[in-house]
Order: structure tokens, then sequence, then C-alpha cells
């Protein structure tokens, strides 16, 4: 009873927010998932009102409703396109920490959020088990993605198309990095983010490499500590705040200007999502989560800036020019509204030639956990964008954050048709003097 | 709740996972887009084609299951919130087909679950032109477009939905199919079921196939934006556009407050202290496009317009039209709660009908933004409030019924565009006589005995 009366004092203060939705029902043109199921549930103005529903104790399904507040891809298309300006994904995102509070997490997702994740050895160990067992399960998919998928039927994997885990993760091979400020006087903290940290190793290092030929000084701590949005999306406040935690302490000493992460989901998450839980916090957390937030930049974002001071970006080949083109993330173009910066550090590169694809900014379904939980519906999703990347005939497709990459290559390896997925940090990182000149030999 | 049997047979009928049961699924078709209570039905049906459409719709009257049928649920009047009891919520988004756009006898063919956006895109590609667009067009479905005889922008020089349909297939109760109309742009053939189907807001019939005209696109246009001191001069100056028989494509208009409110939402440099803004479009083909437009323009500076900013590019076109765009965004970022409304006057009678709007405003102590379709008459005095605060609430009802009685009284009507639905079948009475409302309830009762159709809508219970 008491817990049932938290629930509700919790949700009454959505009501201001909740109040603002006119139910104009504007978000259907935009919501990916509305496209494909043309379900009022599925859609904001739906959820919204289940919540409201829910609060106002119209509805006494609590279970029902985390249920359909967790089939969503929280893109913020949504929220974007609102006429009314009602911010969608921070009532989501807090609707179901406060009903995930009351109902309690299953015992998988404790022992992820609250076990595995805040204890980045414990999960260096299994990294390095899984990734010593999945040849014996995985199939070569597509060799210019580098794609495998699963010999049989294996549950949770199923049929899907995925890059290997690597076997040391990218923070192992680095170690700590603690250089002073560069020449430039600035001193870069960075978060690769788990999926960098243990996939997408390459891009990590590209990014290192950038920055330092940037001339910043380096902060690496020894271990990576999840940003926490899939324990916050998943409802879980307590085992968010922990890795929150974590994280503030690693970087809290180190005097960094920035903390640079090249992960959309990552930078939207501790720039915006952060700040938004924060008020559940102590003042002192508050403030520390505010300092670390508002030092936070997307890697695209911040190395575009530096774009025309930058010495000497070789325009070197003359051969014949890669067709690229490129993929909004949510996190980066909705939440942040970053969507030039990436196509600039691109546009530096002179090897390639630029095409937009048609609806660059629509979701591509991966969604996170979502994919987990909705994989039917994320391909669905998924394969409309596969397919409008190639009617542009590019061979390389760029975006900037390594979620939308797991489904990139997922929904473009099934296609057989080769295109390469890469980080736009990438593309830019060829234009360095050591690696033009290695291409070149 | 409907018994395990009635469940059982529409799920074998329409597919397990096509017939909603569960609580929360049902609260979220309790709403629409107008501001009442929800109402949640007890079952909420999707049918993928249209012969399980008829199924369920016979089904339905067999079990006494009163039924109102949704497309993308944006109604501004109530119209597709279920009945109180046993309500069943029919979906028709999932019949969206575009079954045939004709080039040569210029008709298309649709499902009624086609979005009225991608709908006029496609005719586009294809080199024609379907002119309705309602406000709710990149969401709305052709099927409400047709139920509600939705308007739009355009309405004075192209008309309104019922302009555009050709001829209807629709189920009765029984789920038998009706034919009417046809894929001519003459048909004198039997009673003209298809007219009375527009705008009947899912009382007499559920649409299976609506056969719609299109028309050449104009060959070019232009758009100008006229600031004026007042509303007066503003309408004056819609007058002799009309009376100099020009006919533009748009005609909008939006009032000092909405106007104050666009510019605090935009920055675009709307003159704030402006009386009212037309927004005006001609089109056609290009020689005549010039010469209206130099005529609009000799009207306006005759009528004493302060500022006049004629679109030379297609992004400056843009940028006019934004200002409208963005009326009902500002707006609606002000207060919680939005109230639409569409009275619509005889347009010689708008500066009556905007000033009598302010009044209201002003003696309720209310916040009132007025703009709309200024061509046609057709306003939408918007109520910015908070339906949490039931004092006001009650001020704002009042309101309603005074703007409704003032719309009358200016020789005007209920709803330009928006339909009866639930929010105004009470004051139907005020506008037609009780005969057409009695009428109205006996063609009903013959074509609906067990009156299973949207219940309560239009002409009450």
């Amino acid at each position: 009873m008491a817990e049932l009366q938290r629930l509700l004092t919790l949700l009454k203060e959505l009501d201001d927010q909740l109040a603002g939705c006119m139910k104009c029902g504007m978000c259907q043109a935009v919501c990916p998932l509305y496209a494909e199921t043309g379900r009022e549930m599925d859609v904001a103005r739906g959820k919204l009102v289940l919540v409201e529903h829910l609060s106002s104790q119209l509805l006494n399904d609590p279970q029902g409703v985390q249920k359909r507040l967790e089939r969503c891809l929280l893109c913020g298309s949504c929220a974007k396109a609102c006429p009314s300006g009602v911010p969608v994904v921070d009532i989501f995102i807090k609707a179901r920490a406060i009903i995930g509070e009351y109902l309690g997490l299953p015992p998988i997702k404790k022992l992820i959020f609250r076990s595995l994740l805040p204890r980045p050895r414990l999960m260096d160990g299994l990294q390095r088990l899984a990734a010593a067992g999945q040849g014996l399960f995985s199939k070569k998919a597509d060799p210019i993605l580098g794609s495998s998928c699963a010999r049989f039927n294996a549950p949770v994997i199923r049929d899907r198309h995925y890059l290997p885990l690597a076997t040391t993760p990218l923070h192992g091979e680095l170690g700590e990095i603690d250089e002073p400020a560069g020449p430039g006087g600035t001193k870069v903290g960075f978060y690769p983010g788990c999926l960098v940290d243990k996939i997408f190793l390459d891009l990590g290092r590209d990014a290192i490499d950038v920055l330092r030929h940037r001339g910043h000084g380096i902060f690496v701590p020894g271990e990576q500590v999840c940003c926490g949005i899939p324990a916050l999306s998943s409802g879980d406040r307590q085992g968010f705040e922990r890795l929150v935690g974590r994280i503030l302490n690693q970087f809290e000493d180190a005097d960094i200007d920035y903390l640079i992460t090249p992960c959309a989901t990552c930078t939207a998450t501790i720039r915006t999502i952060w700040p938004l839980m924060a008020e559940y916090l102590p003042q002192r957390e508050q403030q520390r989560v505010r300092r670390l937030a508002e030092k936070t930049r997307d890697i695209t974002e911040f190395l575009a800036e530096g774009l025309d001071k930058a010495s000497g970006e070789p325009q070197h080949g003359s051969g014949e020019k890669t067709g690229i083109t490129y993929h909004d993330p949510c996190h980066l173009q909705k939440t942040l509204s970053i969507s030039q910066a990436p196509r600039r550090l691109i546009g530096a590169n002179s090897n390639y030639d630029f095409r937009e694809m048609g609806a660059p900014d629509r979701c591509c379904g991966m969604g996170g956990s979502f994919n987990l939980l909705h994989y039917d519906l994320s391909r669905q999703v998924g394969q409309k964008k596969a397919e409008d990347i190639l009617a542009t005939g590019a061979d390389t497709v760029a975006t900037a954050c390594p979620a939308c990459m797991i489904q990139l290559v997922d929904q473009l390896s099934r296609t057989g048709k080769s295109i390469r997925v890469a980080h736009a940090v990438q593309i830019y990182a060829e234009t360095l003097p050591q690696r033009a000149q290695k291409e070149q030999s | 709740m409907a018994s395990k049997n009635v469940i059982r047979a529409f799920q074998d009928l329409l597919g397990r996972e096509n017939v909603y049961t569960e609580a929360a699924d049902r609260h979220a078709y309790s709403f629409d887009s107008a501001v009442l209570d929800p109402v949640v039905p007890e079952l909420v049906l999707q049918p993928t084609d249209t012969e399980s459409l008829a199924g369920a719709v016979r089904l339905c009257n067999e079990n006494e299951l009163p039924l109102t049928v949704r497309g993308a649920g944006t109604n501004l009047s109530g119209g597709t919130l279920p009945a109180r009891e046993k309500g069943v919520v029919l979906l028709t988004n999932s019949l969206n087909r575009v079954l045939e756009i004709n080039t040569e006898d210029l008709y298309a063919r649709v499902e009624p679950g086609v979005i009225t956006a991608q709908f006029a895109r496609a005719v586009a590609e294809k080199g024609l032109f379907y002119p309705p667009d309602p406000g709710s067009q990149t969401v709305s479905t052709l099927g409400g477009n047709v139920a509600e005889n939705a308007g739009g922008l355009r309405g004075l020089k192209y008309g309104v939905t019922k302009d555009y349909v050709l001829g209807l297939d629709f189920f009765d109760v029984d789920g038998e199919l009706i034919k009417t109309g046809a894929r001519t742009v003459k048909c004198a053939t039997g009673l003209n079921l298809a007219q009375l189907m527009v705008g009947s807001e899912g009382t007499l019939g559920v649409f299976k196939e609506i056969v719609l005209k299109l028309v050449p696109p104009p060959a070019a246009q232009q758009a100008m934006l006229a600031v004026f001191d007042s509303v007066d001069r503003a309408s004056e100056t819609v007058s002799a556009i009309i009376a100099n028989k020009i006919l533009p494509c748009t005609l909008e208009f939006l009032d000092n407050f909405t106007i104050r409110a666009v510019e605090s939402f935009r920055g675009a440099g709307l003159p704030t202290e402006a009386g009212a803004l037309l927004l005006i479009e001609v089109d056609g083909h290009p020689a005549q496009v010039e010469e209206d437009a130099r005529k609009v323009r000799e009207i306006c500076q005759e009528m004493g317009v302060t500022e006049l900013k004629v679109s030379q590019s297609a992004q400056e076109k843009e940028s006019v039209w934004q200002a409208r765009r963005d009326a009902l965004p500002a707006l609606a970022r002000l207060k919680p709660t939005t109230v639409l409304e569409d009275a619509t006057v005889p347009r010689s009678k708008l500066p009556a009908m905007v000033r009598a709007i302010n009044d209201i405003a002003n003696r309720h102590n209310l916040t009132i933004g007025t703009f709309g379709h200024a061509g046609d008459g057709n306003l939408h005095p918007t109520i910015l409030t908070d339906k949490r605060d039931s004092e006001e609430f009650e001020r704002v009802e009042r309101a309603i019924e005074e703007i409704f009685d003032t719309a009358l009284e200016l020789d005007g009507t209920l709803s330009g565009e928006h339909g009866i639905g639930m929010a105004k079948s009470k004051f139907m009475e005020k506008e037609a006589t009780r005969g057409t409302i009695l009428y109205s309830r006996r063609l009903k009762q013959a074509l609906d005995p067990k009156g299973i159709l949207n219940p309560g809508k239009i002409m009450g219970a």
C-alpha cells in the first residue's frame, strides 16, 4: 500500500509535463514503430495517456503500462516533432524508472545492472570467456563488414548478423593514460562507451589518434564503466545511479577540460539524461553530475569545431572516389541537434563522394535493449534504413553511434551487398598524415 | 465485458493479434484530439482486409455492440470516442492501399486507412493534384476526412473533401456492401448516397473504398504576407480581393495575439504591433498568377496595408507559410490545454466575429488566440487553458457556447471542418430545427435499427 502511494506520488510529479500533450497525434507521422504497426499504444500519444491513466488510477495495471512503455525506441522523433513541445523522452525515462522501482527488477536484469555492469573487472573476465567461445558457434557472413551469424538456431542471438567481441577490451589494451594538457592547452577525457571498448576497438584507436593529432592531452581511466542508459531504460534507477557514481569518480580528479565520447548514445545520456535524473540525487551529487555533463562533447562536434583551424588536412589521392552516405543517429540529431558536424568530418576526406540518403534522420530501429526485446520489429524498421542506404549506391555508410553501427551491420549484412559501416571519425582519421602515407606506400 | 464467445469469434475472424482486450491496450483508444473525458472501449479491432472489416461490422450488429470507426484518431469533436457501454473501436488504418491513380480519367480509388498527405504525395508524383489539406494531413486518414468532411487551407478556391468524393463503397450494419456514385464526374444514378455518407461521422455505414476526384495541378504560385493595423482592414481586404473576382488558393488570417505568440516562438521578425496578418497565395497559369498577384498587391495598398512581403522564391514562400504553420504550436505551448474551435461565418462577417471573440475572451477572463481561413470565414478561436482548473474550465465552456451563439447570429455555422461529434451535438438544435434532428434520427433508426453505428454522435442519443 505504501509502495502504491509512492508510485502515485512520483507519477503525479509528471503531471504538468503530461498535461501539455494535446493529443493531436502528430507523433504518428514520425514514430518509426507506429509506421510499422499503426497501434496507438506504440506511439507517444497513446503511451502518455497510459501513464496519465495510471497516475490518475483510471488504469490499475502498472505491469501492462510498463510492458508498453518498453516497446519504444526512445529515439525522440516524437519529442522533436511535437507541436506542444512535450518532453516525451524525459517523461518516458522517468516513468520507466518510477514504475520499475515499484514493480522491482526481474532477477536477470538485477544481475546484469547491479552486479555485472558496476564491476568492470568481472565484465572483462566474462568478455574473455565469451570471446574465446564465440568462434565455436559462429560462421562468417560478410567479409567487408566482418560480420558473423550463428551456425545453428541459437537463443537470444537468433539469426542476427553480428560483429565479434574482442578478446581484450580497448581499455585493457590502452591501460590507464594520463597525459598533460597538449600544446593547445587542452586535456580531454576519453570515454569510449561499452560498444567501442568491446567491439569497435578500431574506432577507439582512431579517435585517440585524431585527438592526439589535434594536440590534445588525453586521459583514459583504467576501466570502462557503462554510462547507465541500459539500466535506466529498464527502469533501474538504483543501478543507473551506481554506474553514474563510478564514472564521476573516474574523471573527477583528472582535471580534464572536456569529456569526449564517440558514442552518440553515451553523449546524449551524459549530457541530457544524467542532469534529468540528477534531481533525485543529493545536492552535492547533482553538482558533480552537472559539472561533468557540461564538459561532455560528442567527438564529431568537438573535432568539427577545430576543422578550420586544424593544420594540413591532407587532400590526398586523385583516384576514383568512394561513394559514402551518412545515417543520423537519433541521439545526436534529435537529442543534441548535431547533424552538420559529422558530415563536415566526412567532407574533409576528399577520397569520398558524399551522397545524402532519403530520410537520413529516420531511426535505424536499434534502440539499445529494444533490439533485444523486440527483434522482429527492430529488424522491420532497420530494413527500411538498409533500403535507403542501398538506394544511394554508396559503398560506405558512416554514422556516429556504435549502437547504430551494430544495427546497420546486421541489416546490411543480410542484404549481402557488402556495404562498409564506419564511424564518421574513422573516415576523418584516414586523412591523418601517418595513415595517408601508409595508404600510399 | 464482451463474452468469451464473442471475443473468440472476433479472433477467428481477424486473427488473435488484431483483437485487443487487455486494459492497457484499450485505454490507448479512450481518447481522440478533442478536449473531452476519456471513454475506454471494451474491445479494439484492427482488421487487415476489407472482407474481415465487413465481418466485424456484422458481428458487432449481431451482438449489439456499438462500434466506432477510427482512423488516426485526430478528431477534434469527440467523434472517435467509443460508446460508454460495450463500446468497440474499429480501426481502419491497416486498410491503407491506394488501389488506383488514374491519370486519364482523373480519379483515384483508395482504402479508408490511406494517410492524406501520403496520398497527396503519390498523386503529385503522377503529375496530378488532390487539394484537401486538413491541418492533421500528415497523420489523418482519407476515410476520416470523408466521414468528417474535412476542410483545410484551400477551401475558398478548391473546396473541401465533399467536393472530391465521386463514389463510395461501404458496408451497412449487416456487413452488406453498398455501392454508390461512380468513377465519372457525372453520375445521376440512384440516390446520392455517397454525399449522404460524407460528414456522417460513422453513424450510417463503414467505408470500404473511396473514389476521389483529382485535378491538374496549378503551374505557378505566388505567396504574400500582408500586415494590417486592424482586423477590420484585413477583413475588408479579404472582401475586396474576392469582389475583384480573384480567388486566392489560400487566404489565411492571424490575429494580434497569435502574431505575438508566433513571434516569441520563432523570432522571425513578425510585426508584433500589427492588428492582423493575411497570408495570401494565388495559383494557376503563370500569366494569371502574375496578374492576380499584381491586383492583390494593389488592393492591399488601397486598403492601407502597412507592410507587404511578396515571396520571390520557393524559400521565401516557405518563410511566409512558416508563420501560419507556427500558429497552433506557438499557441499550444502557452498553456497545458488547447481548445481549438472552428465556428464559421460568411466571410463578410469576419470582423464582427473576431470582435465578438475578443469580447468573449475579456468577459470570461480567458486567453483566446484566433487564426484561420479568412477566405472562407472559417476561424479557429483557440482557447488556452488548463482543464485541471475546473473553475476556469467552466468559464471556457461558457465561452464556447457564446462563440457558437455569435456565429449563428451572424448567419454562420457551428462547425466548418471539425464536425459535431459529441462535443457539439447538444448545440445542433440551435442551428437546425427540431424537425431536422428528428428527421436525421428517423433516417438512422431505419438504417441502423439497433443503433450500433457510432451512437451519440451528431444527432445526440
